[in-house]
């Protein structure tokens, strides 16, 4: 768990509303889920003002509660639960590193270093050029790419200490940067220098449609009687043994 | 080794096109009709004669999940949740699955769905993946115009897929926190029963499944339940999406036959372990949340459910993390128990403090600062957290370090012998 708590009263802005283009996804938003469940809806809505602002405010939870239908506390369980809502303002360009094992073993120390030396020696902290903040972040799933960082939308994957520091460099020059893979990777997980499968051309070009046509039904049909009747299964679940907590289900 | 033409996804690297003509021509969607033609309880029969276990972690047989829903409709709607919240330390098989080849998705939320007579699908994809949830969304919206899902579509079972998301929390990957954050709440674990077959999303029948369990669906029925049965071992079917990272000279995601030699995925795949097989130290061989392998292990044991079992370990989901003898492998695990203390849901006490307890004193172990007899206290420790909590991220959290223990236990030892005499000097 970690302790979080929303920003000091004092860094709150006075309100928050939706910008009409906002407003109006907020509601298509809304509508994927059955009515009277609009609860459902909140971490998408509060991750669309977070886009809209940069980081989570009281008046936005007040804001979202409302729209919801939700008491505020709710609203402010789901922002301090989640860490990716960001309850602090952050920099225009919030640099993540991931830091668990698996990008650990591949050198994320080196990226951190170079966060530490380029943005901020401190982590959640803006950097003086306003541009900038850093966080050491769990595994972002993207392991076979490590070590890896996200900025905004995007991952910026196979970096090491000297990529990170001209990412930043450049980003505070205003140059884009290309997201993916900063090797010689094509364009994913594949192995660096080219893949050791999906090599037959016969999965492409369009034989493989129609292919297995063919394929029948190998059990027979089941009767409408037994289909309907609880499987095996389903008795036993009616009568669970007992079990201790937390046992592997 | 796997032959090209038996492998689902055929996009995996994202070397081909994307879009919904390309998923086509590559097999997908096709003639999807005659799929549900067989009727829901063929479907979930060819599954279970394939043997298709849960991709997810548990390995917990698909085909028998699916025939726990209700046989029919009644007052309650039935659901069917995609779990993409891929968060597991070393895993990002589903991340390749959603932004490279998801029609095999959606084709298998339609196939899937109806064989679970639901009518509405919500897959939950973590909050992070955002470019990964951009590219599903616009499979999901071709597949829509296209009618092959919605109101009416052309195959005459009526289908909502909608994608949610996440803003990042581990523990919405346990099946019924992730249905709490799916209903807009914290993600916290519920205790079952009632199980979310019975009482799951807004309280009705509901079956939450991996995205790769999904995703190889259509293809299983479409090939055959003996095509799938016949590759892998017995009770250990399949193909499967192994993610091997770490110290190998070439990190990646690859398509192979359930039961492949360790040895064999790393060398042939991964170009081998940085500096050579004698060079390798450990492999945690399914994920942060398995009980890693010493190298005497690693030489000749098969990925695989069964096998990883028997020594001790799981194949979790396939996510091998490879560490060469360059490593500090107690500072690796503490790191993983950094990791579980950061993602306690704080609802369990021996989770919640447990968690926090073990870091601490695993941080004490990487320098060395601690007592011989700690190592037996920890081991006690997570014995006691294990089994004790709601869901299994206990187990998870417990497990590393009790495979630490089992195999570096000499490691740890010597550690506090040459801290002691630093301090005495």
């Amino acid at each position: 768990m970690s302790l979080r708590r929303l920003a000091p009263p004092e860094m709150q802005p006075a309100n928050f509303s939706f910008t009409a283009e906002n407003a109006e996804w907020a509601n298509a938003t809304i509508a994927k889920y059955p009515q009277g469940r609009q609860a459902s809806a909140v971490i998408s809505l509060l991750w669309r003002g977070q886009e809209q602002e940069g980081w989570v405010t009281h008046p936005m939870i007040e804001h979202v509660a409302r729209m919801l239908g939700m008491p505020f506390i709710r609203v402010l369980e789901v922002a301090t639960f989640y860490t990716m809502f960001n309850l602090e303002p952050v920099g225009t360009y919030l640099v993540q590193v991931c830091t668990t094992t698996p990008c650990w073993l591949m050198g994320s120390d080196a990226v951190i270093a170079a966060c530490k030396k380029h943005i901020h020696p401190h982590p959640h902290t803006v950097s003086p050029d306003g541009k900038f903040s850093w966080m050491e972040v769990e595994c972002l799933g993207a392991c076979v790419n490590a070590p890896m960082l996200q900025i905004g939308k995007d991952f910026y994957e196979d970096i090491d200490g000297p990529i990170t520091e001209q990412m930043i460099a450049d980003l505070r020059a205003g140059k884009a940067i290309r997201p993916g893979p900063q090797n010689s990777r094509r364009t994913s997980s594949e192995p660096e220098g080219g893949a050791t499968t999906l090599k037959d051309p016969s999965l492409y070009d369009g034989s493989m449609i129609g292919k297995y046509h063919k394929q029948v039904p190998e059990s027979e049909a089941v009767t409408d009687a037994e289909g309907k009747a609880p499987s095996k299964g389903a008795s036993d679940r009616e009568t669970p043994n007992q079990k201790p907590p937390g046992a592997a289900t | 080794m796997l032959a090209d033409k038996d492998r689902i996804f055929t996009n995996l690297y994202g070397f081909q096109d994307v879009g919904l003509e390309a998923a086509k021509k590559r097999g997908q969607w096709d003639n999807t009709k005659a799929i549900l033609a067989l009727g829901p309880e063929n479907i979930v029969d060819i599954i279970k004669k394939s043997g298709l276990r849960g991709r997810g972690g548990a390995g917990f047989p698909t085909g028998l999940k699916w025939s726990f829903m209700p046989k029919e409709i009644k007052e309650r709607p039935h659901y069917l949740v995609v779990n993409a919240d891929e968060s597991e330390p070393g895993t990002c098989k589903d991340r390749d699955i959603m932004r490279n080849d998801p029609h095999t998705l959606v084709e298998g939320c339609l196939v899937a769905s109806f064989a679970m007579r639901a009518h509405a699908c919500y897959v939950y994809v973590r909050g992070e993946f955002i470019r990964e949830r951009e590219a599903l969304q616009r499979a999901v919206d071709e597949a829509y115009a296209d009618k092959l899902i919605g109101k009416n579509n052309v195959h005459g079972w009526d289908f909502d897929l909608y994608i949610h998301h996440g803003a990042g929390a581990y523990i919405c990957g346990e099946e019924t926190a992730l249905l709490e954050s799916l209903e807009g709440k914290k993600g916290q674990p519920r205790l079952k029963p009632p199980f979310p077959a019975n009482v799951g999303l807004y309280g009705c029948p509901t079956t939450v499944n991996n995205v790769e369990s999904i995703a190889v669906a259509p293809t299983i029925i479409r090939r055959g339940a003996d095509w799938f049965a016949g590759i892998g071992r017995p009770n250990n079917t399949g193909t499967k999406v192994f993610c091997i990272s770490g110290h190998v000279n070439k990190p990646c995601n690859v398509e192979e036959e359930m039961g492949i030699p360790l040895r064999e995925l790393i060398e042939r795949h991964c170009g081998g372990v940085r500096g050579g097989w004698d060079n390798l130290l450990a492999v945690i061989p399914g994920g942060a949340s398995v009980p890693l392998l010493p190298k005497h292990i690693c030489d000749d044991v098969l990925m695989d459910f069964d096998s990883l079992k028997n020594v001790q370990s799981g194949l979790g989901t396939a996510a091998v993390i490879v560490m060469d003898k360059s490593t500090d492998v107690i500072k690796a695990i503490q790191r993983l128990a950094y990791f579980y203390k950061h993602e306690s849901c704080g609802q369990c006490t021996p989770c919640r403090e447990g968690t926090g307890w073990m870091w601490r004193v695993m941080t004490r172990m990487v320098r060395g600062d601690a007592k011989v007899g700690e190592i037996d206290l920890l081991q006690e420790v997570t014995k006691e957290i294990e089994g004790h909590t709601i869901c299994a991220l206990g187990d998870a959290a417990a497990w590393p370090i009790q495979g630490l223990i089992r195999h570096f236990r000499p490691e740890i030892e010597r550690r506090i012998a040459d801290f002691g005499k630093l301090a005495a000097e």
